[in-house]
C-alpha cells in the first residue's frame, strides 16, 4: 500500500531567501532607507562644512540676541529691544492673523458668489460670472499693489483725514476707530457669552432630538441667537453699562489712542479674499452641480422649499465634493499671504527675511519659515480631513 | 523587477550624482572669475548716481565704475562685466553662494558683516551718514521734531537699525514702514503715506532729484544719526582677489592725488616720478604681484578715470546729486581717502 503524507494543510515549501520576495521586500527597505538618510546626513554635514569654511555664522544661538530693528504693527507687545525669536513671534502672529480672518471670509464670499453664480436671475449669475473670471485670471501680487494703491491714494493725509462716524477716521494711514477701556465688569461678559454659545448649542441638540421624536420644530434660530447676545447684553446692563472709550487723536503725525486697520493689512485681506473666493466660488459651484437632478426633484417633490432643499438634500452631499480642494484653497491662501512683504506688511516672512539678512544666516532663516508653514498647512489640512470624515455620508 | 529594488536603484544613483555634483569646489574665487571670463558684479536696483539702469539697461553710476575699473584690471576690458541688479534683502546671499564675485552695492562697512557673514571690505568708496527727507509742508526743522511719526525704510538694512536705535535714544516713537523694494519705498513716501523717509543721505539727494515729483517740496533734515561707510565686498577665503580690489580701489585713489587723468594718461606714461612710472607698469613689478597684467592700473584708470573723475561725472556737480566732496575728498585737501603706497 502506498504511504499517505501527513496529516494537515500541504505548506508551500519555503525558497532561498534570495528568491524570498519578503525577504526581498525588508532588505530593499532597509537599504532605501539608509539611502534617505545618508543623503540627508550629507546634505545637512555638506552645509555646514560649507558655512564653516566661508566664516558664516551657523545656529540658532541669534534667536536670543536683541533685534535692534522695529516692527510696523504687531499683535503683541514688541520692542526693538526684544529679541529676534520675539520679532518672529510677532510676524507669526500677523501671518495667522491674516491667513484666519482671510480663510472666513473667503469661504463666506465664495459661497455666496458660487451660489449667485447658479442663481435663476440672469443679472446675478452674469455679475458673478464676470467676479470669477477677472479675479481668477489676474495674479495675485498685481491685484495686492492695486489694492494697496487705492487704500493708500484714494484717502487723504491724517491732517485732512475724513471723518466718517464721530470718532472713526479714514486717511492714508488706514482707518482708526474708538475702543473701550479695559474694564474688569468684561470679564463677567465674556463668561456670559461663553455661558450663552454653550447654552445654545445644548438647546439645538435638545432641539433636535425632541424633532425626530416627535416632529414639533422649535424656533431655535432665535431663541439661540437671542441666549448669544442676550445674556451678555444683560451682564453688560446690569453692570452699569461702563464704556469709556479710547478715542483716537490727531497728535502730530498719526492718531494716538483707539485702534486701528492700516492700508496694508487691508490691501492683503481684501485681495486675498476676492481672489481666493473666486476659486471657492468655482468649487462650490462645482460640488453643488456634482449632486444629481434626481436629488433636487425627489426635494422638491416631498415639498421642501428651495431654501430647505439646498439645506438639507444638496450642501450635505455636494460637501464630499466641496472639502479636499477647499482645503488646497485654504493652504494657497496661507502661504500666498507670503506676498505681504511688497506691500509692506510684517509677517512672517518679511520679519524673517530682515533678520536673515541682518544676521546673516540665511539657511537657518530660511529653515524656519519653511517649518512653520509646513506646520500651519499641516494643521489646516489635519482639520479639514477631520471635517471631512465627518460629513462623509456613511454607507450601508 | 521588483519595485523596491528599482527605486533603491535610482536613489542611490541619484545620491551619488548629487554627492559628486554638490560637493563645493573649494577654488579661490579669482579662479571663477578667470575661467568665466567676466567679472560678475553685485549692483543696485536703481539708485542714482551709485548703480543705476538707463533706458537702454546699461549700468551708470560710482559703484559700476568700480566694478568697471576691475574688470579692466583684470582682463583689460571694462566691458568684460555683468552687472546683476540686487535688492537689500538678496544682496548678502547673492554674495555668500557665489552668484556674484563682488558686491559693488553702495553697502555699509560693519562690525558683523565683516565677521558673521564671512565678507571681506574693500577700501571705503564713499564715506556717508544717514539722514531723513520729509517734505516742507511738515514744517519739520530737525530730525527731533519726528516723534511719532511713519517712517519709510527698507529692510535689511543698517538704516533699519540706526533708526530704531536713533529714536530710542531720543525717547521718541515711531512707525516703521518695512518695503524691499526701493521703488515701492520712494513710492509710498511721495504719495505721502510715510511723514519721512530715511536712507543715506547720498540716497535721500537721488532720491529727491530723481523721484521726486517736485524736488523742491522736501527738504534733507540736517542731523546726520550715523556714519555709513560705503565699501565694496567679497567673501572671504581668497587673499589674492580681495587684495587685487584693494589695490585697484586705492590706484583710482593714487591717480588723482598725482594728477592722472583720463585724458593724460598717454603723456603720464612719459613721466619722470618713480612712483608714477612703478603704478602705470612702466617699472614692471606691482602687476606680477598682483597676478595681473603689468599694466593693470593703467587700464583701470583708462576705463573710468581717477576718483575725482568718476565723483564728479556720478555724485558731483557735473551730475543731478550736485553732492560736495566733503569728506570724500584726498586727505591732501581735507578729505578721508588715502591711498597705500604702490610700491
Amino acid at each position: 500500500m502506498a504511504r499517505v503524507a501527513a496529516v494537515g494543510p500541504v505548506r508551500p515549501k519555503r525558497p532561498p531567501p534570495w528568491n524570498d520576495p519578503r525577504v526581498r521586500a525588508i532588505v530593499f527597505q532597509i537599504l532605501f532607507v539608509a539611502a534617505v538618510v545618508a543623503l540627508g546626513a550629507f546634505l545637512v554635514g555638506n552645509t555646514l562644512a560649507n558655512l564653516e569654511r566661508q566664516n558664516i555664522a551657523t545656529g540658532f544661538g541669534f534667536l536670543d540676541r536683541e533685534a535692534a530693528f522695529a516692527i510696523g504693527e504687531s499683535l503683541i507687545a514688541y520692542s526693538p529691544a526684544d529679541s529676534y525669536g520675539r520679532a518672529f513671534v510677532v510676524g507669526l502672529c500677523n501671518t495667522l492673523y491674516v491667513a484666519v480672518l482671510g480663510v472666513v471670509l473667503a469661504t463666506l464670499l465664495g459661497t455666496v458668489m458660487g451660489l449667485a453664480r447658479l442663481s435663476s436671475n440672469w443679472l446675478v449669475a452674469k455679475l458673478a460670472l464676470v467676479y470669477v473670471e477677472t479675479f481668477r485670471n489676474i495674479p495675485l501680487a498685481l491685484q495686492l499693489f492695486f489694492w494697496w494703491g487705492l487704500l493708500r491714494e484714494g484717502a487723504p493725509g491724517p491732517r485732512e483725514a475724513w471723518q466718517i462716524l464721530p470718532d472713526v477716521f479714514l486717511s492714508n494711514r488706514g482707518i482708526v476707530f474708538p475702543l473701550p477701556h479695559e474694564d474688569p465688569s468684561y470679564r463677567w461678559v465674556a463668561v456670559a457669552l461663553a455661558i450663552g454659545v454653550a447654552g445654545a448649542i445644548a438647546l439645538r441638540r435638545w432641539s433636535r432630538r425632541r424633532q425626530a421624536r416627535t416632529g414639533r420644530q422649535f424656533p431655535i434660530l432665535w431663541v439661540g441667537l437671542g441666549l448669544m447676545l442676550g445674556l451678555p447684553c444683560a451682564v453688560f446692563l446690569a453692570a452699569g453699562m461702563p464704556l469709556s472709550l479710547d478715542r483716537p487723536e490727531l497728535q502730530g503725525f498719526n492718531f494716538t489712542g483707539g485702534a486701528g486697520i492700516s492700508p496694508e493689512f487691508g490691501a492683503l485681506l481684501i485681495g486675498l479674499v476676492i481672489y481666493t473666493g473666486s476659486f471657492i466660488a468655482e468649487i462650490v459651484r462645482a460640488g453643488i452641480l456634482a449632486v444629481g437632478w434626481g436629488q433636487s426633484e425627489a426635494a422638491m417633490a416631498l415639498g421642501l422649499r428651495p431654501g430647505q432643499r439646498m439645506r438639507f438634500v444638496v450642501l450635505p452631499q455636494a460637501l464630499r465634493v466641496i472639502v479636499p480642494p477647499l482645503t488646497s484653497q485654504y493652504l494657497n491662501l496661507t502661504k500666498n499671504s507670503s506676498l505681504a512683504v511688497v506691500i509692506g506688511y510684517p509677517d512672517l516672512v518679511s520679519i524673517a527675511n530682515t533678520t536673515l539678512n541682518q544676521t546673516g544666516q540665511a539657511v537657518e532663516g530660511i529653515a524656519m519659515i519653511m517649518a512653520v508653514y509646513l506646520a500651519i498647512s499641516l494643521t489646516i489640512s489635519l482639520a479639514m480631513n477631520l471635517y471631512n470624515r465627518a460629513v462623509a455620508l456613511v454607507e450601508r | 523587477m521588483n519595485r523596491g529594488w528599482m527605486r533603491a536603484i535610482v536613489t542611490l544613483g541619484l545620491t551619488a550624482g548629487l554627492a559628486y555634483g554638490g560637493v563645493a569646489q573649494a577654488g579661490p574665487a579669482l579662479d571663477k572669475i578667470k575661467q568665466a571670463g567676466t567679472l560678475v558684479c553685485g549692483v543696485n536696483t536703481g539708485l542714482a548716481g551709485f548703480g543705476q539702469p538707463d533706458t537702454q539697461g546699461r549700468y551708470t553710476g560710482l559703484d559700476i565704475d568700480v566694478c568697471k575699473a576691475l574688470a579692466a584690471a583684470l582682463f583689460g576690458d571694462p566691458g568684460k562685466v555683468k552687472f546683476v541688479p540686487l535688492t537689500a534683502q538678496q544682496r548678502f546671499t547673492a554674495l555668500q553662494s557665489g552668484e556674484v564675485d563682488i558686491l559693488s552695492r553702495n553697502t555699509t562697512w560693519t562690525l558683523q558683516r565683516d565677521t558673521e557673514l564671512g565678507l571681506n571690505f574693500g577700501p571705503v568708496v564713499f564715506y556717508d551718514g544717514q539722514g531723513f527727507m520729509v517734505p516742507k509742508k511738515a514744517g519739520v526743522k530737525s530730525a527731533k521734531e519726528l516723534n511719532g511719526a511713519t517712517v519709510c525704510v527698507q529692510p535689511g538694512t543698517t538704516t533699519e537699525l540706526n533708526l530704531a536705535d536713533y529714536f530710542r535714544a531720543n525717547k521718541m516713537t515711531f512707525k516703521p514702514l518695512v518695503i524691499e523694494k526701493l521703488d515701492e519705498v520712494q513710492n509710498a513716501y511721495f504719495s505721502g503715506r510715510c511723514d519721512a523717509f530715511t536712507t543715506d543721505r547720498s540716497g535721500l539727494a537721488a532720491t529727491r532729484v530723481a523721484r521726486a515729483p517736485t524736488p523742491d517740496d522736501h527738504v534733507i533734515l540736517p542731523e546726520v544719526i550715523s556714519k555709513e561707510p560705503l565699501a565694496p565686498a567679497v567673501r572671504q577665503g581668497d587673499d589674492q582677489w580681495n587684495d587685487i580690489v584693494r589695490w585697484v580701489v586705492y590706484a583710482l585713489f593714487e591717480a588723482e592725488e598725482k594728477g592722472i587723468t583720463a585724458k593724460n594718461l598717454d603723456e603720464m606714461l612719459k613721466s619722470d616720478d618713480p612712483n608714477i612710472k612703478r603704478m602705470l607698469g612702466v617699472t614692471p613689478g606691482t602687476g606680477k604681484a598682483l597676478g595681473l597684467d603689468e599694466k593693470w592700473a593703467y587700464n583701470a584708470i583708462k576705463a573710468v578715470g581717477n576718483y575725482g573723475e568718476m565723483f564728479e561725472r556720478h555724485v558731483g556737480k557735473n551730475s543731478p546729486l550736485k553732492l560736495d566732496r566733503g569728506l570724500n575728498d584726498m586727505w591732501t585737501k581735507g578729505g578721508l581717502l588715502y591711498a597705500m603706497p604702490i610700491r
